[in-house]
């Protein structure tokens, strides 16, 4: 480790740049994260009323039957999926595979998709349950507050994440990273690398969801 | 942590990973519909979500795989969030502990 960061070229050695710089901003958007995460439990420690219980507040009646968290559950199982087909992708981009790597890289992104869709329809119940910003009908005022804000920023993380997946989806389709065809914005040429690229940012969009699930769903 | 320009794992070791992930999600959420309370829920939901993170972190990112120059200042700035988490819990509990004081009738 200490001859890489000393030898004068390069610290990350047979890292392509484009990773080690998603990497980076992922360190980065981690701390972002993680400071809404730490001020959301700051803010419920000091809440002086009781803090809504999310099982019952996100809780959905199925065939007649009140079930806890149901929505949310299927959401986390969606995401960890599309986790799990954006890894293959990856695997198959290596091997050069364009059309197994394209259908994972759609199956991803649909399932992101489906993801982003029902957190708004989970937004939309709650509003109409009466959560708001500034209060809501269960308890600490700062509960929604804390959730718009959490939920928010990581659904737009997903939302970015759906569309460059798309993007790539494209690129690999047309067999741009095959052939080094630079991009439409950008001289660099397409690679392969770029699929292990979107495939870190969209790990750590689920990444981000298991801390958002046990922190703000189940504690 | 060998050198990982274009790493090759089999398949097999992809759909572990995934059934592993699933099967934590499933633990986590009988967690919170049992009837377990205060430390043992929250240390166990805690240590499901710190093997979820671990397993996407190091086996779908790869990042075991990687060198130790890059995965080493990846992971170790993480650990200040530590402690900014300890210096809120103690900011809370102090506020917590003034609105009773002064705010208890309104």
């Amino acid at each position: 480790m200490v001859s890489d960061w000393a030898s004068d070229q390069q610290a990350f050695k047979g890292v392509p740049w484009g990773k080690a710089m998603m990497w980076i901003f992922l360190l980065s958007d981690t701390f972002i994260f993680a400071c809404f995460l730490i001020a959301y439990m700051k803010v419920r420690i000091a809440a002086t009323d009781a803090w809504p219980d999310a099982s019952s507040v996100f809780a959905l009646t199925a065939f007649g039957v009140k079930v806890p968290l149901l929505l949310i559950a299927i959401m986390t199982f969606i995401l960890i999926t599309s986790s799990a087909t954006m890894a293959l992708a990856v695997k198959y981009g290596y091997q050069k595979d364009r059309n197994k790597t394209f259908i994972l890289l759609v199956v991803t992104a649909v399932l992101g998709l489906s993801f982003v869709g029902m957190q708004v329809f989970e937004w939309a119940k709650l509003i109409e349950d009466g959560v708001r910003p500034w209060g809501n009908p269960f308890g600490a005022e700062q509960f929604g507050a804390a959730f718009f804000l959490i939920t928010g920023f990581h659904g737009t993380h997903v939302t970015i994440g759906v569309i460059f997946l798309f993007i790539i989806a494209a690129k690999v389709k047309r067999g741009s990273l095959e052939n080094g065809r630079p991009g439409f914005l950008t001289g660099r040429k397409g690679r392969y690398e770029m699929v292990e690229t979107v495939g870190l940012y969209w790990h750590f969009v689920d990444l981000v969801w298991v801390f958002i699930f046990a922190f703000f769903y189940l504690w | 942590m060998a050198d990982a320009s274009s790493p090759q794992h089999p398949l097999r070791m992809y759909f572990l990973i995934w059934g592993a992930l699933f099967v934590l999600s499933v633990f986590s959420y009988m967690v919170d519909i049992s009837p377990l309370e205060g430390f043992a829920k929250w240390s166990l939901i805690t240590l499901f979500m710190l093997l979820k993170a671990g397993l996407i972190v190091a086996i779908f990112m790869h990042l075991i795989w990687e060198r130790w120059s890059l995965a080493v200042p990846l992971l170790l700035p993480v650990g200040v969030l530590l402690f900014l988490m300890l210096l809120m819990i103690i900011e809370g509990d102090y506020i917590k502990a003034s609105r009773l004081m002064f705010f208890a009738d309104s």
